[in-house]
C-alpha cells in the first residue's frame, strides 16, 4: 500500500561549531571537533543531513574532589589530584572525545584557588592530552570573572569552550574568547526565552553566532528532566525554523547533576529495593544521557567511565 | 482529520430551512466545523451525513485497551509528536518477556522479580505493566503450560506471543477471560489470528517488515472485523526502530492516515543490560505505545519507569508536591529550617541538595500551586502571611527550638515581612540551591554558634 511521505524539510540548518585548533590553526591539539550542522531533527538520517554525532567530554577538576562517591572515586582517586594525569586517563583509558576543565577549586566556598593556580591548571592539561578543551568555572560570576583572563590567555589560539555567559554576567567571557579565539557556552535557567536573550546580548556586543553553544541548563533524569527536555525540543524546532538566536549547539552537564541525586548515588544496603548500586548509578547517568539525546544535544559532559562508553556505543547504533 | 466548513456543508440537504436555528446551511456548517453545535442539530441530515462526520472525527490513532475491567491497561490515542504541544496521554506500557523454555522454579522466580517490579516516586507508584509470554519452546505444550502458570501467579495484563494460530488458540483458552494482547497477525497468519481475536474479544497486534506492508495487513484485518489493533513496525535495533516510530506517529497524528492509525509496540533488540534500557528509554521519548523487553532487575526498571514518569507528565499542569514540613535525615530541634514553594523541580532540588549537605534539615513547603520561588512571588502565589500561615499550621514551633527560618535569596525581600508576621528570625539563604550545602555547613552553623553565645 502507498503510504503518504512524511519527510519534514527544515530551512535553517543549525550552526557548526570547532573546539580545538591544530597547528595549523594555531593551537597545539591533535584534531578538532565539530558539532551542530544538523539540518533536521535528533538521528533522523532518513530525512535529513546531521553531519556531526553528539560528542561526550568527561569531566577533571584542578582539585580532588571531596564529595564524589566511592563508584566514581574507583577510577579516579589515583589521579584526581593532578588535572594533567586525571585528563590524560579520560582520554586514554575511557575514551573522552573532549576534556572538560572545571575549575571547582576556585570556588569561594571552596579552596577559592586564585587565577595563577587556575591557569596553571589548564596548561597543565593541555599539555598532558591532545584531545579539545572546555573549561567552565566555578559558577561564581564574579569569580569567573576574576580567574578567566588568565586561564584564556593560557589557552590562547587553542579554541576552547568557555562557559559560561548568563543574561547578567557575558561581558568579560565575549570580550575574553574574541581575544584569544575560543568558544562561549551560553547558559539559561530552563526558560527558552532567556537562553535566546543571553545569544542576543552576546551578540549584540560583537561575539558570532557561530561561536556560541546553548546551555539551557541541565536536570537529572527524575529531577525535572522533562522541563530541560521540552525546551530543547522546542529551541531546535525554532533553530530549525529560522531562528539565529536559537540555531546552535546544545550542551548538557549530565555528571554534575545526575551524581548529586539519590538514585545515583544511594548504595544498595541503604535501599534494597534499588538493587545494584554500581550497575544503578552508571545506568542513571546513561538514561540521563539518552534522555538529553533525543531532546537534541550535541555535546554531553559526563563522569562515569561505563555511562560514557554506553552512551558512545548508543550513539553508534544511531549513527552507523 | 476534521471536516472543514465546506466539506460539511457538502454532507447537509442545503436547503437553508433554518430548523437548525442558522439562517443558512453553511452557516451551520461552519458551527458544525468548529465543534461548537452537534450535527444531530439538523434534524434532515442523513445517515450518510452522520456516519462520515462519525468517521472524520474518530481521534487519529486508536485507544486499544489491554486486559480486563479492573486491571488493564490502555494505550494510544496520542495526539502530537512534542509533548510541549499539549502532552502525551497515555504512558508508555512496559511489557516484561517471559519464556516457555523455563523451568518451573527459575518461571517462579521471575514472576516474583516482575511483581516487585513497583516503586513510589513523587508520592506515584510506578510500575511495569504487562507480562508478555514469549513462545519458543519446541514442544507446543509448553505454551499453555506457561500460560496457566502466570494467569495463577500474576494479575498483570497479558502479552501472548506466538504466531503458530493453533497454539495461541490453546493458551487463549486458559487466558482469554483476561482480554490479552494477541502476537502477532502477519502476512501469512493473519486470518487465523484475526479471527482468533474476534472470538475472544482481544485486542491484535500486527507485525510487518515495512510501514507499506503493514499498512496493507491493518486494513485486511479490519475486513475481518478486527479493529483494536497494535502496530509493530519490525525493526529490532534503534536507528531503524527510531525512523519506523516517528514515521508511524507522524502518519497516524499529522496525516491521519488511518491504516496505521493505531498504537505501536516495539521489543528492544539487546540482551545488553545497559543497552537494552538505554534503547526503551529511547522508545519511551520516541514514540512507542508499548516496549517489550527482557530486563527484570530493579536497577535496570527503575531508570526506565522514571523516564516514562517524566516524560508523560503533563507540562501545562504546575508539578506540586504537597505542601507539609518535610523532615530530612535524622531532625532534632535544632536542626535549621528551610522554607521553599512547593513546585516540584524546586522543591526536590532543595531536598536533594540538603541530602548532599548531611545536615539534617526540615523543608517547609508553601502552597504556591506548583509555582517556582520567582514565578510565585511575581505572580502573588506566595507571601511572608503565607509562609507564616503554612509554618503554623505545620507546628513548626513545636517541632523546633532555634526560633530561625531560612528563605530563598531570591526573595530576601520577604524577611522583615515574616519576621512581623511569624516574630522568628529569618536567615536569607543562597538564591542557588548548589550552595545550600555550602551554606548549611558554614553561615548556618557560624549563625548557631553565635546565637548560642548569646
Amino acid at each position: 500500500m502507498q503510504i503518504p511521505d512524511v519527510k519534514q524539510k527544515w530551512p535553517n540548518p543549525i550552526n557548526e561549531v570547532t573546539i580545538g585548533a591544530t597547528k595549523e590553526e594555531g593551537g597545539t591539539r591533535s584534531h578538532t571537533i565539530t558539532v551542530g550542522g544538523a539540518n533536521s531533527l535528533p538521528f533522523l538520517y532518513f530525512e535529513g543531513e546531521l553531519p556531526h554525532p553528539p560528542v561526550i567530554a568527561l569531566e577533571v577538576w584542578d582539585v580532588a574532589p571531596k564529595d564524589w562517591p566511592e563508584e566514581l572515586a574507583k577510577y579516579f582517586s589515583d589521579v584526581w589530584d593532578d588535572a594533567g594525569k586525571w585528563a590524560k586517563k579520560c582520554v586514554d583509558e575511557f575514551g573522552a572525545d573532549l576534556v572538560c576543565l572545571r575549575l571547582q577549586g576556585c570556588d569561594p566556598d571552596g579552596e577559592n584557588k586564585g587565577s595563577d593556580e587556575a591557569a596553571a591548571a589548564v596548561k597543565k592539561v593541555l599539555e598532558s592530552v591532545s584531545a579539545p578543551l572546555i573549561i567552565f568555572g566555578c559558577g561564581s560570576d564574579e569569580k569567573d570573572n576574576e580567574v578567566f583572563p588568565a586561564c584564556s590567555q593560557a589557552a590562547a589560539g587553542e579554541r576552547c569552550l568557555l562557559g559560561s555567559i548568563t543574561e547578567d554576567n557575558y561581558k568579560t567571557l565575549v570580550a575574553l574568547c574574541k581575544a584569544d579565539r575560543h568558544k562561549l557556552i551560553a547558559e539559561s535557567p530552563v526558560d527558552i526565552n532567556i537562553a535566546k536573550q543571553v545569544n542576543i546580548l552576546a551578540t549584540d556586543i560583537g561575539l558570532a553566532p557561530e561561536d556560541i553553544v546553548i546551555y539551557p541548563t541541565t536536570g537529572a533524569l527524575g529531577y525535572g528532566i522533562e522541563y530541560v527536555y521540552s525546551i530543547m525540543e522546542r529551541g531546535r524546532i525554532a533553530g530549525l525554523s529560522g531562528d539565529k538566536m536559537w540555531a546552535m549547539p546544545i550542551l548538557g552537564d549530565i555528571g554534575k547533576e545526575v551524581w548529586k541525586v539519590k538514585e545515583a548515588k544511594a548504595l544498595q544496603k541503604e535501599v534494597p529495593e534499588w538493587g545494584d548500586h554500581t550497575q544503578r548509578g552508571p545506568l542513571w547517568e546513561a538514561i540521563t544521557a539518552t534522555v538529553y539525546l533525543q531532546a537534541g544535544s550535541d555535546i554531553l559532559i559526563m563522569r562515569h567511565p561505563k555511562a560514557v562508553a554506553e552512551t558512545k556505543k548508543y550513539i553508534e547504533s544511531l549513527t552507523g | 482529520m476534521a471536516l472543514t466548513g465546506l466539506q460539511i456543508y457538502k454532507l447537509l440537504p442545503k436547503t437553508n430551512c433554518g430548523d437548525c436555528n442558522f439562517p443558512t446551511c453553511m452557516a451551520f456548517a461552519m458551527q458544525v466545523a468548529a465543534k461548537k453545535v452537534a450535527l444531530n442539530q439538523c434534524p434532515h441530515a442523513s445517515e450518510e451525513a452522520r456516519a462520515e462526520l462519525a468517521e472524520a472525527s474518530a481521534p487519529p490513532m486508536k485507544l486499544v485497551t489491554i486486559g480486563t475491567d479492573h486491571n488493564k491497561v490502555e494505550v494510544g490515542q496520542e495526539t502530537v509528536l512534542f509533548r510541549h504541544k499539549e502532552k502525551f496521554h497515555h504512558p508508555t506500557g512496559i511489557a516484561v518477556l517471559v519464556e516457555d523454555t523455563l523451568t518451573d522454579s527459575q518461571l517462579d522466580d521471575e514472576i516474583s522479580s516482575i511483581n516487585k517490579l513497583k516503586f513510589t516516586r513523587v508520592g506515584e507508584e510506578i510500575s511495569v505493566n504487562f507480562v508478555a509470554l514469549q513462545h519458543k519452546s519446541t514442544t507446543a505444550r509448553d505454551y499453555a503450560n506457561l500460560t496457566e502458570k502466570v494467569v495463577e501467579k500474576s494479575d498483570f495484563p497479558l502479552i501472548l506471543i506466538c504466531k503458530d494460530p493453533s497454539i495461541m488458540e490453546s493458551a487463549l483458552k486458559i487466558a482469554g477471560n483476561r482480554k490479552p494482547l494477541l502476537y502477532a497477525a502477519t502476512k501469512k497468519n493473519y486470518e487465523k489470528m484475526a479471527s482468533l481475536a474476534k472470538e475472544f474479544n482481544c485486542p491484535l497486534a500486527v507485525y510487518a517488515e515495512s510501514l507499506e506492508e503493514l499498512a496493507a495487513l491493518t486494513q485486511d484485518v479490519k475486513k475481518i472485523g478486527v479493529d483494536e489493533l497494535v502496530l509493530d513496525p519490525g525493526s529490532r535495533e534503534p536507528k531503524t526502530a527510531l525512523d519506523n516510530l516517528t514515521r508511524l506517529r507522524r502518519l497516524a497524528v499529522e496525516k491521519t492516515f488511518r491504516p496505521v492509525g493505531y498504537p505501536t509496540i516495539i521489543f528492544t533488540g539487546e540482551s545488553d543490560s545497559f543497552q537494552e534500557i538505554i534503547q526503551a528509554s529511547t522508545y519511551v521519548c520516541k514514540y512507542a505505545n508499548i516496549v517489550a523487553l527482557s530486563a527484570k532487575t530493579s536497577w535496570q526498571i527503575l531508570p526506565l519507569l522514571t523516564v516514562r514518569q517524566n516524560i508523560y507528565t503533563d507540562p501545562q499542569v504546575p508539578n506540586a508536591v504537597e505542601s507539609r514540613l518535610y523532615e530530612i535525615g535524622a531532625v532534632t530541634p535544632t536542626s535549621p529550617l528551610l522554607v521553599t514553594t512547593n513546585f516540584s523541580l524546586t522543591y526536590f532540588t532543595v531536598e536533594s541538595e540538603v541530602e548532599n549537605s548531611k545536615v539534617p534539615a526540615y523543608i517547609c513547603s508553601v502552597d504556591t500551586e506548583g509555582m517556582g520561588v520567582l514565578n510565585a512571588y511575581a505572580g502573588d502565589k506566595w507571601s511572608a502571611e503565607k509562609a507564616a500561615k503554612t509554618l503554623e499550621q505545620q507546628k513548626a514551633r513545636e517541632k523546633i527550638s532555634h526560633n530561625t527560618v531560612i528563605i530563598p535569596g531570591l526573595v530576601a525581600v520577604f524577611r522583615a515581612e515574616l519576621i512581623d508576621e511569624f516574630g522568628w528570625d529569618v536567615l536569607v539563604g543562597p538564591e542557588d540551591a548548589a550552595r545550600i550545602p555550602s551554606f548549611l555547613k558554614n553561615e548556618w552553623k557560624g549563625y548557631m554558634s553565635k546565637k548560642e553565645q548569646r
